[in-house]
């Protein structure tokens, strides 16, 4: 791992307390990423179609629209959220999903020490 | 003259396929490991069908990034001659080396079944030998087959005389009836029917002949 933050002292030798606990044990920050992928509006999705027929022979009637995507979690470690995120719409772009017939969201979280 | 079968892990109709240019059409065949980085020279490269890395998260998703295939990229930008049957034409639509993408069949089945195919040769380097509108029959065996891309996409692909396989009876959904496309210069081919189970008589035809052998010329 490439350390971006330096170690810095914690304050017992007089100098100003570590207000960052990564920076301080020179970690750079960890993230949980949960991406989504969906089929686009426009694509047909024939096993959410097939899915909501056998909820109503469930007797689980009113479904009006199933669509199935895909969850995808992740940790990983980058310098701030912002590249946390560039990182991640790569993935997203590139591999995660085909641009072609999916869509595909993100929610990010920094996890604390 | 040697053509050159990638080999991903999952992939079955690489035999098939080796059996059917060696052992049909005489043809010298190499296989190339998915992993390695170097064609070593062969004059044609195909990505057989399967089921590469599993189909996980999408099919052909994964074999995009394998080592060879960057090798591949390079090939057909300069012209080599290079055919997707299958999973190999879900690989080039995720390449980029063909536009659009391959879906899960409309009834969601895996079919598996004889299928007459109308052929638009167009400057597809495959399909020399072949008329316009000249009537094949060859076998699909797929799940994932339902072609689909943007309209724009389409109407440049159907100006340009790229669908050049179309099924005479749509099997899958595919948007235009689309079971085979060319590239903009014809050296690129993607197709979900499998020629190379229709070069024997024995196995009720010899319709993918010629599109094989054109590998070699």
């Amino acid at each position: 791992m490439g350390l971006i933050n330096t170690m810095h002292s914690n304050g017992a030798d007089g100098s100003p307390g570590c207000e960052d606990l990564n920076n301080c044990l020179g970690r750079l920050p960890r993230f949980i990423a949960r991406v989504q992928v969906q089929l686009r509006p426009s694509v047909l999705d024939p096993a959410g179609e097939a899915t909501r027929a056998a909820a109503s022979r469930l007797g689980v009637t009113g479904l009006q629209k199933l669509r199935i995507g895909k969850a995808v979690e992740m940790e990983l470690e980058a310098g701030s959220a912002s590249d946390a995120r560039e990182q991640l719409s790569l993935l997203c772009d590139r591999l995660l999903a085909n641009p072609v017939t999916e869509n595909w969201s993100l929610e990010l979280e920094e996890l604390t020490p | 003259m040697t053509v050159g079968i990638v080999v991903f892990p999952g992939s079955n109709c690489d035999r098939d396929m080796a059996w059917a240019l060696e052992g049909c059409l005489g043809l010298a065949t190499r296989f190339l490991w998915h992993g390695d980085s170097d064609l070593g020279g062969v004059d044609a490269v195909v990505l057989p069908g399967g089921f590469s890395y599993g189909d996980y998260l999408r099919c052909g998703a994964l074999a995009r990034f394998a080592p060879l295939l960057n090798e591949v990229a390079q090939f057909a930008k300069k012209g080599g001659p290079v055919l997707g049957i299958c999973n190999g034409f879900q690989i080039l639509t995720e390449m980029g080396l063909l536009p659009g993408a391959l879906t899960r069949n409309r009834e969601l089945h895996f079919r598996c079944e004889p299928c007459e195919l109308r052929v638009q040769p167009g400057n597809c380097h495959f399909l020399k030998g072949y008329g316009p509108e000249q009537l094949l029959q060859l076998p699909i065996a797929h799940g994932e087959g339902c072609y689909q891309c943007d309209p724009d996409t389409f109407s440049a692909l159907e100006q340009g005389g790229q669908i050049v396989l179309r099924y005479a009876k749509n099997p899958n959904g595919s948007l235009g009836d689309v079971a085979g496309l060319s590239n903009a210069k014809g050296n690129v081919l993607g197709l979900m029917p499998h020629p190379e189970r229709a070069c024997d008589p024995l196995l009720g035809g010899i319709d993918g002949r010629q599109l094989l052998q054109n590998l070699g010329s």
